[in-house]
């Protein structure tokens, strides 16, 4: 995974609560078996909307997301985070985030930055009055700044680190071979397997 | 001191101690499904690693799989090709796979306990959030992304940070015309949407242990629905009743020692949890939503809300433009709200007393003419269990549609869905904007609602026929 220390770019506001992952990416963009090319299956149905703010200059460039709390929850289609990324989405800030896109994300290298509510609506409102404002997620300063605007984000540490360290979660796993092997001789003969009885 | 259900569970998986940073979990049980395993097999692939435990590992086609015709190829050619990269997935990698047309395919958590895989005490993933219904044998269960799909293919473990855990107590006795959804849904309602981000939940009290193990499947089926990373009930006589004699379930002297451990997968009297919610049962009546997440809705007796009456500012807002959305006003009675489809299914409610409930209610009844009724059933043996009992006659006989098994209209994959505008009555989990087709409208309910709501041709429940 490539290294995230810090990225600047447009911001875009997204004045919404609960965007769960069904509006982030329908269910019928699903079906490709790449990791590329969701980005026509963003906020779909929102884009139809031709004032939707995506579809408008300079917001159609956007980096990084502002959105209302719960951003994210529902299913756990990694897809929205794909589909983020495609776009050309580097960051999402967010008051809170659902549990299993916070952690998709995570894996898939798009930062999610979690700021108090009222820091949200402070910087939606910048956004929206500067239209094309930039910007920056700094991740090893863990800040962010956007003109005379800063603070401090929340992120998980350990998620913090592998993103800075660019890891690749399976290599570090495997490191622990030995465990996972000691684990599995010991576990219980009463568990079951799947293979047709 | 004592620890929780799920502390018990985590400790006893965990393969390697996070040094400050999450624990190595190891997985039990890894169920598949066609949309989110393609990029994780490829991954292996990419990577030249090997699946780690096809044994451990089952997959199914659901999401995508038709519901009228499962004898001929599919017809959308790219659902086609998704499930038929599962297929050589399958192949290429060992995994087990109960394919369209085989006996034991079906909605991926509605398979697991039918076989008797899903037990108590295991960890158990999928690329799936409603993986939380699983939860209801006492096992810890918890969706996950296609990235951690591909861990759990490479290593069989996956590294967690620990949640924090809540205790949801239902105390009192269900009213006899209160179900499992009910129930669920009003907990949603008090709690919110995302009032459970971060937590395990433990479902537990006297209304809760009287339940049958398919109404604790809906029950933590729908723990994601607010939030929540898992959602579990203490194993029990009910639960060991259901899983003796399952194809997967232990046998012998392994029964033995199952039990045996099963019997200490309980909450220690002295254990603490970061949060407790308490919910009088008997204060219960039938619940449905109006709007566009699960967290919004309201006893069937009640009215669509006024968003002005909500004090957060977010929700005031987010109510407005589900008003607007769903096409209604505040101050309508649930009762005068008329739909175009009634959908009876899914992870949620497509097991066999689902319905037998609705059946129940639909016998000698002809759903409303302005209106069409799917049933799908949860699995290929729901169906043919429900056939075996009579109960599809039942429901093509009031005039409902009898299809095969498989995810359907509940997030519309397949060709089931609405058209723009069109307003359902679901038993499904989820009345986001456009989950049942662009422009979709959903009344998430219980089966005994949907029944009742198709001979009405309104929001009722079986009472008001």
């Amino acid at each position: 995974m490539e290294k995230f220390t810090r990225c600047s770019g447009v911001g875009v506001p997204l004045r919404r609560s609960n965007v769960d992952t069904d509006q982030i990416i329908p269910a019928v963009f699903l079906k490709r078996i790449t990791r590329s090319g969701f980005e026509d299956g963003l906020f779909a149905a929102w884009r139809s909307d031709p004032e939707f703010i995506l579809n408008r200059p300079p917001y159609d460039h956007g980096a990084i997301l502002v959105a209302g709390p719960d951003f994210g929850t529902g299913s756990s289609r990694e897809h929205a985070v794909w589909a983020l990324q495609n776009f050309g989405f580097k960051a999402v800030v967010s008051s809170r985030f659902g549990d299993i896109f916070k952690g998709n994300a995570g894996k898939a290298g798009l930062v999610t930055a979690e700021l108090p509510e009222d820091a949200v609506e402070a910087l939606q409102t910048a956004l929206e009055a500067a239209p094309g404002l930039t910007v920056t997620v700094d991740l090893e300063a863990q800040t962010i700044t956007s003109g005379e605007l800063s603070w401090p984000f929340g992120i998980d540490a350990h998620t913090r680190r592998r993103l800075l360290d660019g890891l690749d979660d399976i290599s570090l796993t495997l490191q622990a071979e030995a465990d996972i092997a000691r684990f599995e001789a010991a576990r219980p003969a009463f568990k079951p397997v799947t293979l047709p009885v | 001191m004592g620890r929780t259900l799920s502390q018990k569970i985590w400790d006893d998986h965990v393969v390697r101690k996070g040094d400050g940073g999450p624990d190595l979990l190891y997985i039990d049980l890894h169920l598949c499904h066609e949309v989110t395993s393609p990029q994780a097999f490829d991954g292996l692939r990419l990577s030249g690693r090997r699946l780690r435990r096809p044994d451990l590992t089952l997959a199914t086609e659901d999401h995508n799989t038709p519901t009228l015709d499962i004898v001929s190829p599919i017809a959308d050619p790219v659902s086609r090709l998704q499930v038929e990269t599962l297929r050589r997935n399958a192949a290429e990698f060992g995994v087990p796979l109960h394919s369209l047309g085989d006996a034991d395919q079906g909605v991926v958590h509605i398979i697991g306990p039918q076989l008797g895989v899903t037990q108590p005490g295991l960890t158990i993933v999928c690329g799936d959030s409603h993986t939380s219904t699983h939860g209801a044998f006492g096992a810890l269960a918890f969706g996950i992304g296609t990235s951690e799909v591909e861990h759990v293919f490479a290593t069989q473990t996956l590294p967690q940070n620990s949640p924090k855990t809540m205790a949801v107590t239902v105390v009192g006795e269900l009213p006899a015309d209160v179900t499992a959804k009910d129930l669920i849904l009003a907990l949603i309602a008090k709690v919110g949407a995302g009032g459970g981000a971060g937590y395990i939940a433990e479902y537990r009290g006297e209304a809760i242990e009287r339940l049958s193990m398919e109404a604790r499947m809906t029950i933590c089926n729908m723990s994601v629905e607010w939030g929540a990373r898992a959602g579990l009930v203490a194993p029990d006589e009910t639960t060991f009743a259901y899983l003796k004699g399952r194809p997967h379930a232990p046998k012998g002297a392994d029964w033995e020692a199952a039990l045996a451990y099963w019997g200490t997968l309980k909450s220690d009297p002295d254990a603490v949890f970061d949060r407790e919610v308490e919910i009088d049962a008997a204060s219960l009546a039938p619940f449905v939503t109006w709007g566009t997440n699960p967290g919004q809705g309201v006893s069937l007796d009640g009215a669509v809300p006024d968003p002005a009456a909500f004090p957060d500012p977010a929700d005031r807002t987010s109510a407005e433009r589900a008003l607007a959305y769903m096409g209604l006003q505040s101050g309508q009675k649930m009762r005068d709200i008329a739909v175009d489809w009634v959908f009876l299914g899914s992870c949620t409610n497509g097991r066999i007393e689902d319905l037998r409930l609705a059946a129940s209610v639909l016998e000698g009844r002809r759903i409303a003419p302005s209106l069409r009724m799917l049933v799908v059933p949860g699995s290929a043996r729901v169906r043919l269990q429900a056939e075996s009992e009579g109960l599809d006659k039942i429901f093509t006989a009031a005039g409902a549609e009898w299809r095969h098994a498989g995810c359907s209209m509940c997030l519309g994959m397949n060709p089931d869905t609405m058209a723009p505008g069109e307003r359902s009555a679901s038993t499904s989990n989820r009345n986001f904007e456009g989950r049942q087709g662009k422009g979709s409208r959903t009344h998430l309910v219980s089966p005994a609602v949907a029944a009742a709501t198709a001979v009405r041709g309104r929001l009722a429940a079986p009472a008001d026929l």
